[in-house]
């Protein structure tokens, strides 16, 4: 039975993790954040699960990698400082593939900024924050109702892809109470890491499957393996030759980009006849739909992508439609971040109009209807 | 659509406010979104939590053009007092608000000071706040909100609770 509730953003990331099995939280409590790991402290206990609040968001983030390797399904929450520390440990986490959900609800930096505004200008560090090269997923909601949704997905995609998956949450969504349906837990779809179906003496920690992911064995569960930072090969032991390398580095971004498909999520509206686009995500795309319709009203022909999935960049969707439209419009409470990629996908096919908004408030529908009426005009 | 803005300072409980008047929407029925907007302090500062109800889904979460305002200080008052619909109506705490314009929309209820006087103390001035909003307006229904206040105090509390979403709304009813 789905269940209708009046539900904040950060409660509903909380509510879907539980339901989909995290029973490990470690973090550090930060603005805007604070209320997801609120809940995992008041629930996790009862459910059999643990909870810790660690020295620092550093050590969260090693904590999670250690609960997951021991085989339980775990998630940390963070803002934009946080978020800074834990990159390097995401990077561990992406070369030992270790799955792991990283929430940041982004606020306005740099540094410790201005903690209670909302800002979408993480984008780019989800996707580069950590050194060196490999594929990112990152999910970004657009309504509490969603936020339940991406969760879900978020924990799924890190145990099928064994990776760190970071959930772009902002300050609106966040915070944010709306009327939603709950869905019964028992109609989700959860996904599970692969297990190793060989005795341990024959079990290879990185040895990919055809899907180019190896099962995970749990610490505790008889199989011995090695867990490093180095380059390894399909022991997990450090090993160096080029083709290893080669191998292994090309192999964290194909697992995630053969699977494209799967991992874009979006959606469009108005799209069918439309002249210009706009190309939202995030709590920006509340603003971006109220002043799509009112642009709609007037009989403008405007169109509204929703991006849920920031990374890997839904390149076609972008491609597609900047083939048909003029121009496309990108506000993001950033300096202009995304909008980079859309110019990549487009590709000169449409003319690309960034709107950027860095004085800690949200968009308003007059700031992105003004512009659409210059555009259109 | 109605557009309510709750305002005054930190620690006076506008954000709860907020959460209970939407939780009230919740049981009436209707669609709402709740927002907030306060500074990093834990209290003092401003705050401001605010309410769009909606028979039809909400897209923008915030509020543009404000029916209801809720002023419980006079820096909230400076701010938001005059922000509102041509047939918008304003509430405001005349303990803590000394100085505004008496016009027609405004509605001036000693809020915190029935609190402290009917009730011991100032804490309730947010629930007395929410009762006269409710008796003033109608945003939602008088069931629905007596329920969803009842939902979210401390135990314990029940019926000073009760007894301040009462005097609320009596005195609202009253100036009427």
């Amino acid at each position: 039975m789905s269940r209708v509730v009046l539900m904040q953003g950060n409660q509903a990331c909380a509510e879907a993790a539980l339901a989909a099995g995290v029973r490990f939280f470690a973090g550090y409590p930060i603005t805007p954040s604070t209320e997801v790991a609120e809940i995992f402290a008041a629930r996790l206990p009862r459910l059999g699960g643990k909870f810790i609040q660690m020295e620092d968001e550093i050590a969260g983030m090693g904590a999670v990698c250690g609960a997951s390797l021991a085989g339980v399904k775990a998630l940390t929450a963070t803002s934009g400082p946080g978020f800074s520390l834990k990159q390097e440990l995401i990077g561990y986490a992406a070369m030992a593939e270790i799955p792991v959900v990283v929430v940041n609800v982004q606020r306005l930096g740099p540094s410790t900024g201005k903690p209670t505004a909302p800002a979408q200008g993480d984008v780019m560090q989800a996707r580069w924050g950590t050194h060196g090269d490999r594929a990112a997923i990152a999910l970004s909601p657009t309504s509490v109702r969603e936020t339940y949704d991406v969760t879900v997905h978020a924990i799924n995609f890190s145990e099928k892809f064994r990776l760190p998956v970071i959930i772009l949450l902002d300050e609106i969504i966040g915070h944010m109470r709306e009327k939603i349906a709950l869905p019964d837990p028992s109609t989700l779809r959860i996904i599970e890491r692969k297990k190793p179906a060989v005795p341990s003496g024959e079990y290879l920690a990185y040895k990919p499957d055809d899907d180019g992911v190896a099962p995970l064995a749990a610490f505790g569960d008889g199989y011995h393996y090695h867990v490093t930072g180095l380059v390894h090969d399909e022991t997990g032991f450090p090993a160096g030759s080029a083709s290893i390398t080669a191998d292994l580095i090309t192999r964290l971004h194909t697992k995630v980009y053969n699977a494209k498909s799967e991992i874009t999520l979006f959606d469009e509206y108005f799209m069918e006849d439309a002249e210009t686009a706009v190309v939202a995500y995030g709590g920006t795309f509340r603003s971006a739909m109220a002043a799509v319709k009112e642009a709609r009203a007037k009989g403008n022909k405007v169109g509204l992508i929703k991006l849920i999935t920031i990374w890997p960049f839904a390149d076609e969707v972008v491609a597609r439609a900047a083939a048909k439209v003029g121009t496309m419009i990108v506000p993001e409470l950033n300096y202009g971040q995304l909008v980079g990629e859309v110019h990549r996908a487009a590709n000169g096919r449409a003319h690309i109009v960034s709107l950027p908004k860095v004085d800690g408030g949200v968009f308003t529908p007059q700031e992105i209807l003004s512009v659409l009426d210059k555009e259109v005009g | 659509m109605i557009q309510i803005r709750l305002s005054g300072s930190g620690g006076q409980g506008l954000i709860l406010a907020g959460i209970i008047l939407a939780e009230a929407a919740v049981i009436d029925g209707k669609e709402v979104v709740q927002t907030q907007a306060y500074g990093p302090e834990a209290r003092g500062g401003s705050s401001k939590a605010e309410c769009i109800i909606s028979d039809e889904a909400i897209d923008y979460p915030k509020v543009t053009v404000a029916d209801v305002v809720l002023c419980l200080n006079q820096e909230s008052y400076n701010k938001y007092g005059k922000d509102i619909h041509a047939d918008g109506i304003v509430i405001v705490d005349t303990t803590l608000v000394r100085e505004f314009e008496n016009k027609e929309n405004v509605l001036a209820l000693p809020v915190t000071k029935t609190a402290v006087e009917g009730l011991g103390k100032a804490i309730f001035a947010n629930i007395i706040a929410l009762g006269a909003v409710v008796g003033k307006t109608g945003v939602v229904t008088k069931t629905a909100i007596e329920q969803a206040v009842l939902a979210r105090v401390p135990r314990g509390t029940e019926e000073l609770n009760r007894k301040a979403l009462a005097l609320g709304w009596e005195m609202a009813q009253k100036a009427c």
